[in-house]
C-alpha cells in the first residue's frame, strides 16, 4: 500500500445534499417473504428470454427459469421457491409503463434451494471454469447498467487493473455503503477471485470519503489479510465520481477514449455489489437471486437497507415497511439518475439499488423552464467537459449534426447540468430527445441507403443483362449469316451435280410425305391472325429502330438485321395465308 | 394510483436566475456606495432613473411581443441593466441621458434581439456608447469632481436632483472636472508624470476616489467568484490584457499612462468583473472567456492610448461582443476521452 496514491481532479461535478444518513444508520434488514415473484423476460434491446419452466411447475430458489439466446443478457433464476402460476405480461419497472412478458411465481415456505455446486478451492480452478460459473449464476453489473458480468471477464484485451467501485456518489443511496460495512471480508475475497479471473496485477477499491464506516471495515480487512495486490483509494465526495469513466480518471489520470471501453486501457471496473455476487456464486454456488436495496425518502417509515429477492413487487416492500403509505412518486435509483416507476406493482430487478419515495416537497421540483441566460454554470459542472449550453441550443433547434459535433454522444446523462441550471431547463431531457432522434434518423438513413443501393444495383444488373443479350443476339446473327453463306457456297461448291440431284429428290420425297404424317394444314383464319401479329411486330420493331436511330445507340445495326428477319417472316406469313385462303373460299369469304 | 413521472434528475440546485441577478446587483453595491461617497448622489439618481425606465420599457415591449410581463420583470435582468447604466454615466448627466440610454438598452439591444439571453451586445455598454457618441457634450463635461475633498462642496440630494433635472451642473461652481484618465491623457503632453501626479487633481482628488471605487468593484467581483456565479477567467483576461499592453507600451509614464492608472483609474474593474462576465454576450468556454477578456483588456489599452476616448471599456466590450461567437468556434474544450478539441467549422470527419 505504498505505491503512488495520487488522485486526479475530475472536471466539474456538483455537491447536492447527501441525504445518506436517512438510510445508513441501521444494519441490512430482511423483508417478509413476498407472496409473488415477477421475473420479466424482456431485455432492454428487445430480446425475449425463453422460459425453461411451464405453468404449474414447482421451482426451487436459485433454479434456472429462463435463458436468452443472445450473449449480452444474463440468465434468470427463481429468487424464491414456489410454483409457476403464469407466464403473462405484467407491468415492469420501466418509464414507459408498458407491460412485459414475465414468469409469475407464487412463493411457498418450502425454501428448497437449487444452488450450483460450491467451489471452495477456487484458486485451483481454471479461469474459464470460474467465468462460466459467473454466467451460470446470472450475474449482472449491480451498479446500474446490468451489463452481463462474464463478458467483462472474457474480454480479449489484457487487463492490468481491476477497479472495485464503492464510490456510490448518488445522493440517498447507501446499499453499497452498508454492504461494504457488513461484508468486507466477502468483498475482499470476491476481489481476489475477480483478480484471478482477469489475470490482473492490482485491484483498487475506491470509496468516497463520506463513508467512514465502510472505509474502516475495508481497511481492517485489508490489514488482516494484507493482500499485496489490493489497495484502498479514498476519493473526495463529488457527484458523479462514481461514473465508470470518471472514476478511472480520478484513480489513474487516464481517459477512456470516446467510443472505447475501459478494457482498452487494461482496466475493468466492477461495482462492490457485483464483486460480492461473484464471491457468492463461486464459493457458495448461489445464483444472483437477491440484492441489497436502499429504501429511503422521508415518506417511508423504516428507511434503511434490505435484502430483497429479485422480482419482489415494490408495493410489497412498501407494505412491509410503511403499510399506510400512499406514495405520490417512486424513484428507482437516486434523485440524479434514477427514473420514476410507473406503478408500485412493478417488480425490482437486478439493477435496482434504491427505491426513493420522497415526501411531497422533499425534492425541489423544476418549475417552468425560463430563457437560457448562457451563464455557463452547466459547463462548469460537466464531468465530460462538454458545452451543455451549446448542446441545448443544438437540441432545441434540431441541429443534429452540430449536436454530434459537440459530442452529444459522450454525454453520460449524469444530470449535473440540469441540477445547476438557474433557468431550470431540463437539459438532460433535451439531450435524450436529440440522441433518440439522431439514432432514429441514422436507422432511417441506413434503410434508405440500402433501398437506394438495391435500386441502383438492380438498374445496373438490368443494363448489363440487356447488353449481354444484345451482344449474344449480334453474335448469333453474325454466326447465322456466316453459316448461311458458308452453307450456300459449301453446298454449291462441294457437292457434285449428282449429289445435288439426290438431295433434291430426297427433299421432294420428304415434302410429299409431310402433309400425311405431320399436323394438318392450318386454316385460313389462324394464318391471317399469324400474319397480322407478325405485321404488328414489324411495326413495333420499326418504331424501335426509329428511336434507336434518333438516339444513335449501338443497337441500330442489330435492330436493322432483326427488322429484316421480321419482315421476311411477315411476308412468309402473308403468303401462307394467301395460299391457304385461295382454295378455301368458304372460310375466308366472310372476313374478306 | 397515479404516480408522478418526470425526467431525471429529480432534484435541482436552489440558485435561480433571479438569485444570480440579485447576487450581481448586491456585489455592485460596494462600488455604488463608493461612487456616491466620492462623486455624489448623481450615481444613485441616475441608477434609479435608469432602473425605472428599464422596467417600464421592458414591460411595454413585452406587452407588444405578447410575452409574460411579470415573470420576465422579476428575473432581475432589467434591474441589473439599469444599475449598470447608472454606474457608468457621469454623475451630473441630465435626466434624459439615463432615460435614453435605458430605453435603447432594453428595447433595441435586448428585446428586439429576442430578450434575455438572446442579445448580441451588452445592453448597458451599447447604450453607453450610444449616448457617448450622440451627446458628447454632456457626456464629457458632467463628470463629478470628488466631493468633500480639495474644498469642493458636498452636495446634498436635493441639490443633486436640481442638477439632474435642470440638466446643467453649472448652477454650482467647480463641481465638475475631467476624469483622471482624460486629465492624464491631455496633460501629459506638457508635464512629466511626476508633476502631473502631484497636482491637486491627482494627489488627493479624483484618482483617490476612483481608486477606492475600483477597489470596491474588485471586492464585489471576488465575492461573485467565491459564490461561483462568475468564473475567474474573463476578469483575469481583462486584467492580463491591460497589464500586458501596459508593460509593453507604458514603460515611460511621461508618454503613456502607467499601469496603475489603467487598472485602477478608470472603469477597468467594473468592466473586468461585471461586464466582461455578462453571460449572454461573451464567450462560452473557459478558454474562450480568457480570450474574450484578453481582447477587452487590449482594446481598452489601445483605445485609451491611441483613440479619441479617455475610457474604452464600453467600446472594447462591444468589439469583443462581435467576436464572441467566433471565439466560441475556436475555444471548445477538449471533451473527456477525445484526443483534441474541435476547432472552427469542423465537419464530422475532421473530428474524431
Amino acid at each position: 500500500m505504498n505505491k503512488s496514491n495520487k488522485l486526479w481532479r475530475l472536471h466539474g461535478g456538483i455537491h447536492p445534499a447527501q441525504m445518506k444518513e436517512l438510510s445508513n444508520r441501521t444494519p441490512i434488514g430482511q423483508i417478509p417473504r413476498p407472496k409473488e415473484i415477477i421475473l420479466p423476460l424482456n431485455h432492454s434491446n428487445g430480446a425475449i428470454a425463453t422460459p425453461c419452466v411451464k405453468v404449474g411447475d414447482h421451482v426451487n430458489k436459485g433454479q434456472l427459469v429462463a435463458t436468452f439466446n443472445i450473449p449480452v443478457a444474463t440468465k434468470i433464476h427463481a429468487s424464491l421457491s414456489g410454483r409457476v402460476t403464469a407466464i403473462e405480461p405484467r407491468i415492469i419497472a420501466h418509464i414507459s409503463g408498458l407491460p412485459a412478458l414475465s414468469i409469475i411465481i407464487k412463493t411457498d415456505d418450502s425454501d428448497e434451494e437449487s444452488f450450483l455446486p460450491k467451489i471452495e478451492n477456487w484458486s485451483a480452478m481454471s479461469n474459464d471454469q470460474l467465468i462460466s460459473r459467473i454466467e451460470e449464476a446470472g450475474i449482472a453489473g449491480l451498479g446500474g447498467a446490468g451489463f452481463p458480468t462474464q463478458i467483462k471477464y472474457r474480454s480479449h484485451a489484457p487487463i492490468n487493473t481491476l477497479i472495485v467501485n464503492g464510490v456510490e456518489c448518488e445522493p440517498y443511496i447507501t446499499s453499497d455503503d452498508v454492504l461494504m460495512r457488513e461484508y468486507s471480508a466477502q468483498i475482499i475475497e470476491g476481489t481476489l477471485i475477480a483478480l484471478k479471473m482477469l489475470s490482473a496485477k492490482q485491484a483498487l477499491i475506491a470509496i468516497e470519503d463520506n463513508k467512514p464506516e465502510a472505509i474502516a471495515a475495508i481497511t481492517s480487512e485489508l490489514t488482516r489479510l494484507s493482500p499485496s495486490n489490493i489497495e484502498l483509494r479514498v476519493i473526495p465526495t463529488k457527484y458523479p465520481s462514481g461514473g465508470e469513466r470518471q472514476l478511472i480518471y480520478i484513480l489513474t489520470g487516464q481517459e477512456v477514449g470516446s467510443g472505447n471501453i475501459p478494457a482498452s486501457l487494461g482496466i475493468v471496473v466492477q461495482n462492490v455489489g457485483t464483486i460480492y455476487a461473484i464471491r457468492q456464486a463461486i464459493i457458495d454456488g448461489e445464483p444472483l437471486t437477491q440484492r441489497v436495496i436502499t429504501l429511503t425518502g422521508t415518506a417511508v417509515a423504516n428507511a434503511g437497507n434490505y435484502w430483497v429477492p429479485i422480482g419482489t413487487q415494490i408495493q410489497h416492500i412498501i407494505d412491509a415497511t410503511t403499510p399506510e403509505l400512499i406514495p405520490h412518486e417512486v424513484i428507482m435509483g437516486g434523485p440524479m439518475m434514477g427514473f420514476d416507476v410507473p406503478s408500485t406493482h412493478a417488480p425490482v430487478s437486478k439493477v435496482t439499488n434504491c427505491l426513493l419515495i420522497p415526501a411531497k416537497n422533499e425534492l425541489p421540483r423544476r418549475s417552468e423552464d425560463k430563457a437560457c441566460i448562457r451563464c455557463g454554470l452547466c459547463e462548469q459542472v460537466c464531468p465530460v467537459n462538454l458545452l451543455p449550453q451549446k448542446l441545448y441550443w443544438n437540441s432545441k433547434h434540431h441541429e443534429w449534426e452540430q449536436a454530434e459535433l459537440n459530442s452529444l454522444f459522450d454525454c453520460i446523462e449524469c444530470g449535473a447540468c440540469s441540477w445547476v441550471c438557474p433557468s431550470e431547463i431540463p437539459l438532460v431531457q433535451y439531450y435524450r430527445f436529440a440522441k433518440s432522434e439522431i439514432k432514429k434518423e441514422h436507422v432511417e438513413k441506413v434503410k434508405s441507403d440500402q433501398a437506394r443501393k438495391r435500386f441502383e444495383d438492380r438498374q445496373k444488373r438490368l443494363e448489363k443483362l440487356a447488353l449481354e443479350k444484345d451482344a449474344k443476339r449480334k453474335a448469333r446473327a453474325a454466326a447465322a449469316a456466316k453459316a448461311q453463306a458458308n452453307k450456300e457456297t459449301d453446298v454449291e461448291s462441294k457437292l457434285g451435280d449428282q449429289a445435288k440431284a439426290d438431295i433434291l429428290a430426297s427433299l421432294a420425297r420428304v415434302k410429299a410425305k409431310k402433309p400425311k404424317t405431320e399436323q394438318p394444314p392450318k386454316d385460313a383464319d389462324t394464318l391471317r391472325l399469324a400474319w397480322e401479329s407478325a405485321e404488328e411486330v414489324v411495326l413495333k420493331a420499326k418504331n424501335k429502330l426509329k428511336i434507336a436511330e434518333t438516339e444513335n445507340t449501338a443497337t441500330v445495326s442489330a435492330l436493322v438485321t432483326a427488322l429484316g428477319k421480321l419482315e421476311t417472316r411477315a411476308k412468309k406469313a402473308k403468303e401462307a395465308w394467301m395460299t391457304a385462303s385461295t382454295p378455301n373460299n368458304n372460310h375466308d369469304g366472310e372476313s374478306e | 394510483m397515479i404516480l408522478a413521472t418526470s425526467s431525471s434528475p429529480h432534484t435541482k440546485n436552489n440558485l435561480s436566475i433571479t438569485a444570480i441577478m440579485m447576487w450581481v446587483a448586491a456585489t455592485l453595491l460596494p462600488g455604488l456606495v463608493a461612487l456616491i461617497h466620492f462623486f455624489g448622489w448623481g450615481y444613485l439618481i441616475n441608477s434609479l432613473i435608469a432602473i425605472l425606465i428599464a422596467f417600464v420599457s421592458e414591460a411595454f415591449i413585452l406587452k407588444l411581443r405578447k410575452r409574460p410581463v411579470i415573470k420576465t420583470l422579476t428575473d432581475g435582468s432589467a434591474l441589473l441593466t439599469g444599475l449598470f447604466i447608472g454606474l457608468s454615466l457621469p454623475g451630473y448627466a441630465p435626466w434624459w441621458i439615463p432615460v435614453v440610454a435605458s430605453l435603447f438598452a432594453i428595447i433595441f439591444i435586448k428585446q428586439l434581439y429576442g430578450g434575455l439571453g438572446q442579445n448580441l451586445f451588452n445592453p448597458a455598454m451599447g447604450a453607453f456608447a450610444l449616448v457617448l457618441i450622440s451627446f458628447p457634450l454632456p457626456m464629457t463635461t458632467s463628470w463629478a469632481a470628488p466631493q468633500g475633498l480639495n474644498g469642493i462642496e458636498r452636495l446634498d440630494i436635493t441639490q443633486q436632483i436640481e442638477i439632474t433635472f435642470s440638466g446643467s451642473p453649472d448652477i454650482f461652481d467647480g463641481i465638475t472636472m475631467a476624469t483622471p484618465l482624460d486629465h492624464y491623457k491631455t496633460n501629459i503632453k506638457n508635464k512629466t508624470a511626476d508633476e502631473l501626479l502631484k497636482t491637486d487633481e491627482f494627489a488627493n482628488g479624483p484618482l483617490y476616489g476612483i481608486f477606492w471605487v475600483n477597489l470596491a468593484f474588485l471586492f464585489g467581483g471576488l465575492l461573485l467568484i467565491m459564490k461561483k456565479i462568475i468564473t475567474w477567467h474573463a476578469p483575469a483576461g481583462v486584467i492580463a490584457g491591460v497589464t500586458i499592453m501596459s508593460l509593453i507600451f507604458s514603460s515611460d509614464p511621461d508618454i503613456h499612462m502607467p499601469i496603475s492608472l489603467h487598472l485602477m483609474g478608470g472603469a477597468t474593474m467594473l468592466g473586468a468583473f461585471f461586464i466582461a462576465t455578462d453571460p449572454a454576450t461573451t464567450a462560452t468556454s473557459n478558454k474562450g472567456k480568457i480570450i474574450f477578456g484578453l481582447g477587452v483588456g487590449m482594446f481598452t489599452y489601445i483605445i485609451r492610448t491611441w483613440g479619441n476616448f479617455p475610457d474604452a471599456i464600453a467600446f472594447s466590450i462591444l468589439i469583443m461582443n462581435f467576436a464572441a461567437p467566433f471565439i466560441d468556434y475556436y475555444s471548445r474544450p477538449r471533451v473527456y476521452g477525445k484526443s483534441g478539441s474541435m476547432k472552427g467549422f469542423a465537419l464530422k470527419d475532421d473530428y474524431k
